[in-house]
Parts: structure tokens; C-alpha cells; sequence
């Protein structure tokens, strides 16, 4: 198993971690802990997000780059971790006990 | 001869009109000949069947004369190029085209004539002063002189063939005899002009298409910000960079073929591999959120009970940091980080001399406590480790089978290790200490083991060489072997620490309890030797103040901080009488084997020490010359034994180690990090006044203490 392969899964074995989803570059999902609907949906508005916000980002100063995206909402954390033209999501409730 | 050929030709061209045989003798004939009026007598063209021969034509026989020349004529224009080529968008090359364009003008004439009737005629010939009504008998007398004979004379048709022939013998059109007149013939011609006419052949016309497959199509669109033309550019000058650099250096190409095929592998690795990055940023970020609170604490909890204690302090438990394979280990050093502060290596092995297996490093992250960065199995214990002050990737390492060696952080084997054939400690290795590199700019470091002897391990391109230091031998005890030989005992090496300042000054603590002063420059000797305790030294170590301060603690339950002897006294260091008479400047007995003691790097009278029975101490003596300022149980368990402990080099904290593979992260309250009251509105104090300040605190509380010890005690 490979190494990212281990982080990966110890991040789902995290407590309040919801759901992880890989998406590709072309915005498909490759691997995820969701069901299906969830992940698409998850997938497809995440990647337009970020792209814009990486848009944004570099808009303003192009030799900047968008690193992290953390969402915070009511009821959950979204982390979005763009590398090489993929995406990590993570969900997580980070008022699980 | 030509014009013989010319001749025969006519002649064997068949269905060719008598007319035009004339034409042709006539034309070849010469052109002096008279032009005579065509068709109007008749009898003329019989005349002409008699040939005149020219005198210098050849006289040919039946059988010559018989004789077929074949010459075929095409209309093709002899000066026309061959090898035109025109590009096929159909085949995407360049093509030779077999239509070629015959066409040849030999002669073209623009007419300015206008008609007699035009207002612009009438104009002119008002300006000339010719009378407007022009009778029609004076086009026909001016037309003497102006229509050829040719072109009035015969007909139509003949004109057109006789076009025909000149055109292709290229040959000018004879003039029209011009003298000759038509006189009584009225012209049906309006025009009123003088004519020199001339009929060029009509090349007919042609033409030759073909269609090619339209290129393919693709419509484009997209919007454009300012950063993908800037990442454009950005590809084009790294481009151009390149190919400069190409030119500049070939040597470098190999590597660059190197790098290629390095990132074609990434590239084609696992997909999900491309996210090692980012999946280690999440990791760390959830583990935030889980640990959120311990985070806050971390940050921003100060102990309020402090406040209201004057010389008590305690400790909050932060994170604790496990490793499932290291829980059976236990810990055996502990070091910081020196570039990452929130970084640092632990080693795992066995202090139970029945129980030795596997060992283990791992690099802690505060910002990720749930999971070690790196993690390095070994096959022997290890005892100790030293992360190198200027390249903290590179980690020093001590075994229990005696052996030392170095991981760098990015690979996963040991680079060296050392074996028995070059150095290896016969006993295990207590301790290891990076020194500054040497003059070649070779990297070194120091063992000490229990077998007694202190190593001095230098990398010298690629390989760990090795050099005795000292041999801690015993001088007066000969212990007898089986045979009845006399052999020298040595001692044995727990912990040695070297000097701040004096690069060559180190001190060594043996299982005997003794305090070795040494040089390295002198390997036979000591500088000086303390009994300090009686049982074996765990620790010693230097204030990082003060010059001659340093702290040892032992398994005979105590602590002591000791003053290094003025020179004098270690002129008198040979009799052992004065190492049994010297004393400590403080003692401290924590009622259990102490483990690790560690001077805290923000105070020169702080320091921390941790026992067996799962307690840590810290002290300031500043404040309190007898009683520790905190004394807390750390450990989880009563039976588990805390081995080590380290202060963090900027965060107020500790981080404490135990036999059951556990690192424990503690955050120092507010009373145990009292700094010296500050005036207000002073500038905050530069590092050197501060040691100065340091210095000079504990070097008051020295002078008390000095004197002679009995009084202190009493006091």
C-alpha cells in the first residue's frame, strides 16, 4: 500500500471524519468513501469552486497560487487540497466527540 | 537548310489549299518579292506552279526529296516552365503541377481610335478645323493608303489561315504592300483610319481546376485571464532558458535526461499518488480540528491559579503521542528539531538488559500528534540520537549492539553504519553529539559507550571513519581475570556533554558515578575527576548560561549541580583524596532514579528532571533553592517509568518521554517560566544582555552557596 495510500486512510479512520473523495483532473471522482449521488454532487461543485477561487487567486497576483481551501460551515468542515491538478476533499464534523 | 525543311513541310502537308502553297514559297522565298494583287487574275496562280529556286538551294533527288521528315508540332509553348509546384492541402506537401499555362503573347497592341461619330471626334476635328460634314468618298480616298491589301483584298478566311501560319513560324507579318491601291472599292468601314494591322494566333483558351479537401476546422473559445497569458509567457521563457542553457553547459544534459525520466515516473505513477502533498496538509488540518482544543490550550492557556500560588507551578498535559509498533519500546532520547520547532526524533529501544529487540526512530509533529512524519525500524535497539544543528536532516545514531550510525530524513536506509570492523563499540552506545564540522568541512560527531571508550566518528567523502578520544580507564583498580593476569578495568560511559564556549572542553559520566573533566586534545588523561554520585550518571550537562555550571543526575536518586574547578585544583586532581572531597554546589534527592535532567533554555536557574516513578520536577532556583517548583505524576500508568525529558527551544514546553513508548507534551504554567521583571517601556533586551542578565542571577545565588557549604545548609 502506498504511503498516500496509508494517509488517506487514516484520515477516514479520523474521528468526525465524514467522507474523503479523490477527484481527477478532469473533475471526475476516482476514489471515494461517500455513496455515489453524494460524491458527484460533492465532486462537481467543489471543482467549480475551486477553480474559481484559484482564478481569483491568481487574477490577483499571478505568480500566486491557491494551496488550501477550507470551508466552514454549520454543520461541517470542508477541506480542499489541490495538488497537481487533482483534488483532495475531506469532510469532517469537527464537533464530533 | 531550314528552308528547305520548310518547303518540304508545305509540301507534304496535305489538304493544304494552293493558295497557301503559294503563300509559303512566296514568304520563304523572300520577302523582296513583290506582293502582287491576290485573286485578281487568275491566271497568276497558275504561273506560280513553276517553282523559283533561290540560287543557293540545294539540288535534291527523287529519292531525297521522298523522304519523310517527321516533325510533329504541339501547342505547347517551348519557354514554359516544367516544374511549377503548388502546395495540396489534401496531401499537407508540396506537389508538381501538370498544367502548365501555354499561353504566349508575342505581341499585343492597344488601338487609340475613337469613332468618327463620337463628340469627342467631332470635337477634334473642330479644333482642326475640319468641316463637320465629312462625305463618305473621303474615307475611301484616304483609305488608299491606309487599308492593307491584305486585309481588303482577300477574304476573310484567307486572313485568318495565313494568321495561322505566321503565328507559328513566329516569323513577322509581311508588311502590306502599301503603295498598292483598291481605288474603286468602297470601304464599309467607318472608321477613319490607317491601318497596320497584325492577327495573332488566338491561343484557345484553357483552363484546369481540381479540388482539394478543405483543410479540417475547429472553432476555439474561451476567456482569457491575466494569468493564463502570464503562464504562457512563463512557459515560453522557461523555453527559451532551456534551450540557452543547452547550448551553455552539455554536460548538464545527461542529468537533465535524468530529471526527465525521474518526472516521467511521477507522472505515470499511481494517480493517487500525486496527491502525497495535499494528503499530509489534510491530515494535519483534520487532526487539527480534533485536537482543536488541545491546540487552544497550547496557544493561549495560562494556569489563573498561578496567580494566586507565589512558588508553585504546574504543567498541562498537551498532546501524547503514540506509535502502535513503538508501544512495547521505550523511549530513549528525545530531540528537538533545530530549523522546524514543532519537529522532533525520539528513539526506541530497551533499557532492560533481557528484553533487547528491534529499535525504532520517529519524527513527531506537534501539528499532527495522531501519526509519526517518519518512521525508521532498526534491528537493534537504539540507545540515543542526534539531530545535526545546521543539517537537522541529518540524525547521528547510537545501538545497543554498539554500533553508530546516520539517517538522513529523506531516505529510508541508514547511510552509514559502522560494523565491527571499523570502530563499533563492543558495549551499547549512550549517547551521541554532532560537533561543528571539522576544518575540511567534514561532518563529525562523538559516542560514548559503556565499553569505555569515547569515539570521535568523522564522514570523510562517503565513509564513516573513526578515532579513539579517550579510554575511560580506571587507575588504581586492576580487577583479576581467570588466569590470574592482571587486566585494567575501564569504565563505563553513560552521558557526556560538551562545552558551550571551549569547543575542546567535555564532560563524562560513567555507571560508576564519577565525572569526567576531558579534553579532547588529551587522550591520556583527565582534566579533572569528581565522584559525584554513587550510582551510574545518567546525565550531565551544561548550564547553557553560565561557562562553568553543569547539572548531573543519577540513579541513586539525586541531582546535583556542580561548579567546574578553577585551574589550581586541577593541578591537585591527581590525588583522589581531592575528587572525594569535592562537593556539589546543590543536591537534590527526588526519591527515585532520575532519568534525564534538562537545563530549560529560557532561564539559567531553571531545570527540569524526570524519575523512574513517572514524576517530573522543575526547579527554579531562583526562586526556590530546595523545593521544586512543580512535582506532577505525568505518567498514565503507576508502574510506568519516565526515561527522558526535553524543553522545547521557544515554546513554553516539554516534552517527557517513557518506558512504555509514550512522548507526553506538557505546557509549562506561567510560575514556571518567571523572567526576571522587566522596567516598563524599556526596549525589550537583546540576546547578549540577557545572557548577561542571566549569568549574573545565577551567578548571585553561586556566591551565597560558595561559601562554605555547611552554612548554606543550616541557612
Amino acid at each position: 500500500m502506498s504511503e498516500v495510500e496509508e494517509t488517506l486512510k487514516r484520515i477516514q479512520g479520523h474521528r468526525g471524519v465524514i467522507g474523503t473523495i479523490v477527484v481527477n483532473m478532469e473533475g471526475i471522482p476516482i476514489r471515494t468513501t461517500l455513496d455515489n449521488s453524494t460524491t458527484v454532487q460533492y465532486a462537481g461543485l467543489i471543482t467549480q469552486l475551486t477553480s474559481k477561487a484559484r482564478s481569483t487567486v491568481r487574477d490577483i497576483d499571478p505568480q500566486n497560487d491557491l494551496t488550501f481551501l477550507r470551508i466552514r460551515s454549520k454543520k461541517h468542515e470542508i477541506m480542499v487540497a489541490p495538488e497537481n491538478e487533482y483534488l483532495l476533499i475531506v469532510i469532517q464534523n469537527p464537533d464530533a466527540v | 537548310m531550314h528552308n528547305h525543311a520548310c518547303l518540304l513541310f508545305s509540301i507534304q502537308a496535305g489538304g493544304m489549299s494552293d493558295i497557301m502553297a503559294r503563300r509559303r514559297t512566296r514568304i520563304k522565298d523572300g520577302d523582296d518579292m513583290t506582293d502582287i494583287g491576290d485573286g485578281t487574275e487568275a491566271e497568276d496562280w497558275m504561273q506560280h506552279k513553276n517553282l523559283v529556286k533561290p540560287e543557293d538551294q540545294l539540288d535534291l533527288n527523287e529519292g531525297q526529296l521522298k523522304e519523310e521528315f517527321t516533325r510533329i508540332l504541339t501547342a505547347n509553348n517551348p519557354h514554359a516552365p516544367q516544374n511549377i509546384v503548388r502546395y495540396s492541402f489534401k496531401e499537407r506537401q508540396y506537389k508538381q503541377t501538370s498544367s502548365v499555362d501555354q499561353l504566349a503573347i508575342h505581341f499585343a497592341l492597344d488601338g487609340n481610335m475613337i469613332h468618327k461619330e463620337s463628340d469627342e471626334a467631332k470635337r477634334q476635328r473642330a479644333r482642326l478645323g475640319i468641316p463637320e460634314a465629312v462625305p463618305s468618298e473621303h474615307a475611301g480616298s484616304e483609305g488608299g493608303e491606309a487599308t492593307p491589301a491584305a486585309g481588303a483584298a482577300e477574304g476573310e478566311e484567307q486572313a485568318k489561315e495565313e494568321a495561322a501560319e505566321e503565328a507559328k513560324d513566329g516569323a513577322a507579318t509581311p508588311a502590306p504592300g502599301e503603295g498598292e491601291s483598291t481605288g474603286s472599292k468602297k470601304l464599309t468601314n467607318q472608321f477613319n483610319y490607317s491601318e497596320r494591322a497584325s492577327q495573332t494566333y488566338n491561343n484557345p483558351y484553357r483552363e484546369r481546376g481540381t479540388a482539394t479537401e478543405p483543410p479540417p476546422r475547429a472553432t476555439f473559445s474561451g476567456n482569457v485571464t491575466q494569468w493564463d497569458i502570464f503562464d504562457a509567457y512563463q512557459e515560453d521563457f522557461e523555453k527559451q532558458e532551456k534551450s540557452k542553457e543547452k547550448k551553455v553547459v552539455p554536460g548538464r544534459r545527461e542529468e537533465e535526461k535524468t530529471r526527465k525520466k525521474l518526472t516521467i515516473t511521477e507522472t505515470q505513477g499511481e494517480d493517487i499518488s500525486r496527491l502525497n502533498k495535499a494528503s499530509k496538509i489534510v491530515e494535519r488540518m483534520v487532526n487539527q480540528n480534533t485536537f482543536d482544543d488541545i491546540a487552544q490550550d497550547f496557544k493561549y492557556w495560562e494556569d489563573p491559579s498561578d496567580e494566586y500560588r507565589e512558588n508553585e507551578g504546574t504543567l498541562l498535559p498537551l498532546w501524547r503521542f503514540t506509535y502502535e509498533k513503538a508501544k512495547k519500546l521505550a523511549v530513549t532520547s528525545l530531540c528537538w528539531n533545530p530549523k522546524y520547532k514543532d519537529l522532533f526524533a525520539v528513539s526506541f529501544g530497551s533499557y532492560d538488559f533481557m528484553k533487547q529487540g528491534n529499535g525504532m526512530i520517529l519524527f513527531n509533529s506537534m501539528k499532527n500528534p495522531s501519526f509519526p512524519e517518519f518512521v525508521y525500524e532498526t534491528d537493534s535497539g537504539v540507545m540515543c540520537l542526534d539531530l545535526h544543528p545546521e543539517h537537522p536532516y541529518l540524525i547521528a545514531v547510537g545501538f545497543y549492539d554498539g554500533s553508530v550510525g546516520i539517517f538522513n530524513v529523506e531516505r529510508k536506509e541508514p547511510v552509514h553504519r559502522c560494523t565491527a570492523k571499523n570502530g563499533k563499540h563492543t558495549d551499547p552506545v549512550w549517547q551521541v553529539r554532532w560537533q561543528a564540522d571539522d576544518l575540511e568541512n567534514n561532518h563529525n560527531f562523538y559516542s560514548v559507550s559503556s565499553d569505555g571508550r569515547i569515539v570521535h566518528w568523522t564522514i570523510i567523502k562517503n565513509e564513516l571513519t573513526y578515532q579513539d578520544v579517550i579510554c575511560l580507564t580506571l587507575p588504581d583498580t586492576t580487577a583479576e581475570g581467570p588466569d590470574g593476569t592482571k587486566v585494567n578495568t575501564v569504565g563505563c560511559g553513560t552521558a557526556f556533554d560538551f562545552h558551550r564556549k571551549n569547543d575542546y572542553l567535555f564532560l563524562v559520566g560513567t555507571e560508576e558515578g564519577k565525572i569526567h573533566m576531558c579534553s579532547k586534545a588529551y587522550t591520556s588523561q583527565f582534566l579533572d575527576s569528581v565522584d559525584a554520585h554513587n550510582m551510574a550518571v545518567y546525565k550531565v550537562r551544561w548550564n547553557p548560561y553560565h561557562p562553568n555550571i553543569y547539572v548531573t543526575c543519577s540513579a541513586d536518586w539525586t541531582v546535583k549541580i556542580w561548579e567546574m574547578s578553577s585551574k589550581t585544583s586541577i593541578d591537585k586532581s591527581d590525588t583522589s583524596n581531592d575528587a572525594n572531597s569535592r562537593k556539589p554546589l546543590f543536591t537534590f534527592d527526588l526519591n527515585n532514579s532520575v532519568g534525564d535532567v534538562a537545563w530549560s533554555p529560557y532561564s539559567s536557574t531553571v531545570f527540569a528532571a524526570v524519575t523512574a516513578d513517572g514524576k517530573v520536577f522543575i526547579y527554579d532556583l531562583h526562586i526556590n533553592k530546595y523545593e521544586p517548583l512543580c512535582e506532577q505524576m505525568v505518567a498514565q500508568k503507576k508502574k510506568t517509568k519516565l526515561t527522558h525529558i526535553e524543553f522545547n527551544p521557544v515554546y513554553p514546553m516539554v516534552i517527557v518521554g517513557d518506558d512504555r513508548g509514550n512522548v507526553t507534551s506538557l505546557k509549562l504554567s506561567p510560575n514556571l517560566r518567571k523572567m526576571p521583571k522587566e522596567k516598563k517601556g524599556a526596549p525589550p533586551m537583546d540576546p547578549k544582555q540577557k545572557e548577561e542578565n542571566e549569568i549574573a542571577k545565577l551567578e548571585k545565588l553561586l556566591s551565597m552557596v560558595r561559601e562554605p557549604p555547611v552554612d548554606s545548609v543550616k541557612k
